[in-house]
């Protein structure tokens, strides 16, 4: 069962292939049996997922099912989930049980969703590797001394080993494209504001964005349907109508325009990875594509920017870790202060420490004009850029990831080229656009990504594209001999 | 040469909207610590902050009111600083973008000219919790109920000269946000809070070094605070000192200030705009629905009062300058038939008695309809002044309406005159001596030794005899 797709088992499922319950338990197996190699889960939720499977077989006997019903799916715990662990990967939250549950989770749920656990992650959402996570790195299915990416190392690296058919993750500078591409998966980080953000445990407001991480777009599509849509706990969650992303991926793409942006292919880019993206691209031309060069002239300066804004938003999000209501509270304050140096210091891991300082930096009196105002203003060129290329094009495209999954430990200390491997995700960030990671071919052995970014609240677009080439190739369901039959 | 001195306010008024600023808790005094806060109070992870509009209006509002800028995107912003009544680790608050900008606020001083306080700006922000030192052994308890409160902060430029001006500034601005009803205006419950900012200098000089006292919560506070720091900058620069700029906390009860933190201490708060929330948005039909429900202003009700009431400049300020006094002064005078009466009143007998309770007068045990059904006996001759007072003292005891009260104790004037000059006959017949002195006397001494009959016929009638008729009766029937 675990070799099909989420599309796949929901039509199993309809058809009366198997029950729910069957589908959960076998991949709660899987997940007994594989993940103390993998480490992708820090929480399994076993009993509650039975649960909602049996209420979801019930439910589709009834002809009640709703978008997902009965389908398992793994979310990375930095969304809140009402009396389970909500850890975001860091001992500050080990003993934290949520007192709500996160708006994604909850229409997710609402649509038939079995919860399976939640998922691996850097702590806060901090790093690109899942080597920041207090439980422990996650390893690469597809070479268990690698890194699966990250933040949302533990959602890919579950999804590529097949021990969940679908996944949730975050993305605030590349956290959901970028281990999807370590990984052979389809991940898609939306709009910013397409997505809800309540309950999602803030690391930098303005740039985290919930998406889909599934085994293609198609899955992703369906994924999204279900999460997508205004919602009023959320400011910035913007009141635009939800698209058939279903309904579009059956679009024709003859005539769509790629524009390649050069800078996304520097002379110092691996040529195997520029390899596989143009190889991507002439597929697409081959569906009728047409493809024109495009220039993004500020994002050379989107990981400096990044490395202020995000840092700056984390400092301030990260305050209410005080010791005072809820998290790790050091043992025997002798009074205040030490109370919050000590259970921040005691709570927080290195990465975080590292933002939250460069952060707090960053908005200091006398460097605010020179650091924050100054990445502010790069955002909006960088913003102007991309408004610029979509006057002429409809989606843009270039690699994911600079390289493949690297050694687990080998930038654990030189954190510039830790952040350099979110060089081509970070400008959408910035710019809030969505865009999509999708599997096209190996270096070695190890999977490769490619990105398609399209313009604002174009997802069906960007998952229209990816669908289509995942038709015409097979890529996306190469599997890793890890977690195979033996 | 004397000192001049300039004082710069930023007061702090709580709005009365149903919920908080960032999330829908309900507004409450007086609720046990931690129920009026919800899961944005707490600032539980993953929570997310969204806008009260009636906070934004009611702030929108306060700025027309004061002839200010409405700015049209105001930007909240994050305060970075850590406390444990600051659920967040920061305030929302506005700094570079706030919602009201530049505006003004006329003052009467007390030799009756006019003088104008300019506003720097208003701006929206949430108020934190409160630390609990008390009944914890040793530990801090925190009340989360007040966390999110809206308030706006006015800040004043430094256009006072004195603790009086501070005053009379406060005073206005008080009765400005409870006219138009965006603050409730009690004071014991911290509806306004004030910090002063105060420096002195020789005139022509270059503005002195100042001292911020923070957290006033009563004019008489912030007057008697003022007074105080003015004296202690005096004795320092005069014995060779200088002014350190610093934040000080007075103590009301013991009349003393001390040094809280200097400017070197001061938190580097690094603002920044809140990522959480998008710029406010205020259009030209939100700010022309508010120009149109615009209540009554102070200013426009004190002209009101002096051509309405024919009240004099004094009696149109005081019964003008608080909504609540002001209301019940127009309900009283309307119940009474007599604004001149009623003023009196409400000035009179009726402050003094709340005064002396400490209750406002929204809590007044009178109503102003039994305050104006008073002053109609009164105008109809059914009672006189003295029984009025003693009508009004049985009402504020809760003995019921002036009228069941003058019933059932049978105060009404005794205005019958036959029956008056039955008792005037009996008082002239049993005083013998007396009639004959009166009698023999001149016409001055005459008018002095008639108070000994009024005074017994009103023993004999327990006040109640009407004192024209008596008077009237007793020089007839003495001759």
């Amino acid at each position: 069962m675990h070799t099909k797709t989420l599309t796949e088992l929901k039509t199993g499922l309809a058809n009366g292939d198997f029950s729910s319950r069957e589908l959960t338990e076998h991949f709660l197996a899987r997940i007994k049996q594989h993940d103390g190699e993998l480490n992708s889960f820090i929480t399994v939720t076993e009993a509650q997922a039975l649960a909602q499977a049996d209420a979801a077989d019930q439910a589709i006997a009834a002809g009640q099912g709703g978008l997902l019903t009965g389908l398992p799916i793994a979310h990375k715990d930095i969304f809140c989930t009402e009396g389970v662990r909500t850890s975001c990967g860091s001992k500050m939250l080990d003993t934290f049980i949520a007192p709500y549950t996160a708006t994604v989770v909850e229409k997710m749920a609402s649509e038939g969703a079995v919860m399976l656990g939640k998922t691996n992650m850097d702590e806060f959402a901090m790093g690109s590797s899942n080597e920041t996570s207090y439980y422990g790195p996650v390893k690469n299915p597809w070479d268990l001394e690698r890194v699966p990416g990250g933040s949302s190392g533990g959602a890919a690296a579950c999804l590529g080993a097949r021990l969940a058919p679908a996944a949730t993750g975050t993305d605030t500078g590349g956290s959901i494209r970028q281990p999807a591409a370590l990984n052979n998966i389809t991940g898609l980080k939306p709009t910013y504001g397409r997505v809800s953000r309540w309950g999602m445990i803030a690391f930098a407001s303005s740039l985290d964005q919930a998406g889909p991480m599934g085994q293609s777009a198609e899955d992703c599509a369906l994924m999204l349907q279900a999460m997508a849509g205004h919602d009023h706990r959320d400011s910035t969650s913007l009141n635009e109508k939800v698209d058939d992303y279903l309904g579009a991926l059956k679009d024709d793409i003859n005539g769509l325009t790629i524009g390649i942006p050069e800078e996304f292919f520097p002379d110092t880019l691996d040529g195997a990875i520029a390899d596989n993206s143009r190889e991507a691209i002439r597929e697409l031309k081959k569906l009728g594509a047409r493809v024109v060069s495009v220039s993004l002239p500020s994002i050379k300066l989107s990981v400096p920017a990044y490395y202020v804004i995000a840092p700056a938003e984390a400092s301030s999000n990260l305050s209410r870790f005080d010791g005072v209501r809820f998290g790790h509270r050091c043992d025997d304050p002798q009074d205040l202060e030490d109370l919050y140096k000590r259970s921040r210091s005691e709570g927080f891991g290195d990465e975080v420490k590292r933002r939250i300082l460069v952060g707090t930096y960053a908005l200091s009196a006398g460097y605010y004009d020179a650091y924050y105002r100054r990445a502010q203003q790069v955002r909006r060129l960088i913003r102007d850029d991309f408004a610029r290329a979509f006057e002429k094009v409809d989606v843009l495209m270039g690699p994911t990831a600079p390289e493949t999954a690297f050694k687990l430990g080998a930038k654990k200390d030189d954190p510039v080229s830790m952040y350099m491997a979110d060089v081509f995700t970070i400008g959408v960030n910035l710019a809030g656009l969505p865009a999509l990671s999708m599997p096209t071919g190996f270096i070695n052995g190890l999977p490769t990504g490619t990105q398609v970014i399209g313009n604002y609240f174009r997802e069906g677009q960007i998952l229209n594209v990816a669908h289509k080439y995942q038709q015409a190739t097979d890529w996306h369901r190469q599997l890793p001999a890890f977690g195979g039959e033996q | 040469m004397s000192w001049e001195v300039v004082i710069g306010l930023e007061i702090h008024v709580q709005l009365n909207t149903a919920s908080k600023l960032f999330s829908g808790s309900k507004l409450s005094t007086g609720a046990e610590p931690n129920t009026q806060a919800s899961l944005v109070d707490l600032g539980m992870p993953g929570t997310l902050p969204v806008v009260n509009r009636e906070a934004v209006r009611k702030a929108a509002l306060f700025g027309l009111a004061i002839n200010a800028d409405i700015c049209r995107h105001s930007v909240f912003e994050r305060k970075n600083y850590f406390y444990p009544d600051l659920p967040k680790g920061y305030q929302t608050t506005q700094l570079d973008k706030p919602v009201v900008g530049a505006g003004e606020v006329e003052i009467s001083l007390e030799n009756g000219a006019k003088k104008t306080v300019r506003i720097h700006h208003a701006h929206l922000e949430e108020d934190a919790g409160k630390s609990l030192h008390e009944d914890f052994h040793g530990m801090t308890g925190i009340d989360l109920n007040r966390a999110g409160t809206p308030l706006i902060e006015v800040v004043t430029e430094p256009d006072m000269s004195n603790a009086e001006e501070a005053v009379a500034f406060a005073r206005k601005l008080h009765a400005i946000v409870t006219s138009i009803g965006i603050c409730d205006g009690d004071m014991s419950q911290g509806n306004m809070r004030f910090d002063v900012n105060v420096s002195i200098r020789k005139p022509g000089d270059p503005l002195g070094t100042r001292t911020e006292t923070k957290n006033l919560n009563s004019f008489r506070f912030m007057e008697r605070a003022i007074k105080l720091e003015v004296e202690r900058q005096i004795d320092v620069l005069e014995d060779g000192g200088s002014i350190v700029q610093e934040t000080r906390l007075y103590n009301g009860d013991t009349h003393t200030a001390r040094s809280m933190r200097s400017k070197e201490d001061a938190n580097d708060y690094r603002y920044f705009p809140c990522p959480d929330l998008l710029p406010v948005e205020i259009t030209d039909a939100d700010l022309d629905a508010l120009k149109a429900a615009m209540p009554e202003l102070p200013d426009t009700r004190k002209s009101r009062f002096l051509a309405d009431y024919q009240l004099s400049e004094y009696d149109a300020d005081l019964l003008s300058g608080d909504l609540a006094t002001a209301v019940f002064f127009e309900a009283a005078t309307k119940a009474g038939g007599d604004a001149k009466l009623a003023a009196n009143w409400v000035m009179g007998e009726l402050a003094a008695k709340l005064n002396a309770e400490e209750k406002s007068i929204a809590n007044s045990p009178v109503t102003a309809e039994q305050l104006g059904q008073l002053i109609a006996r009164l105008k109809d001759g059914t009672i006189s002044s003295k029984i009025a007072k003693q009508v009004f003292e049985a009402c504020w005891a809760g003995e019921g309406d002036p009228d069941t009260v003058i019933e059932a104790k049978g105060l009404k004037q005794m205005s019958d005159s036959g029956e008056l000059e039955k008792i005037v006959d009996d008082i002239i017949a049993n005083n013998g001596p007396q009639v004959e002195d009166y009698r023999s006397s001149d016409d001055a001494k005459k008018k002095k030794k008639i108070g000994f009959f009024v005074g017994q016929a009103m023993k004999v009638t327990q006040g109640k005899a009407n004192p024209q008729q008596l008077n009237q009766l007793l020089k007839e029937k003495l001759g």
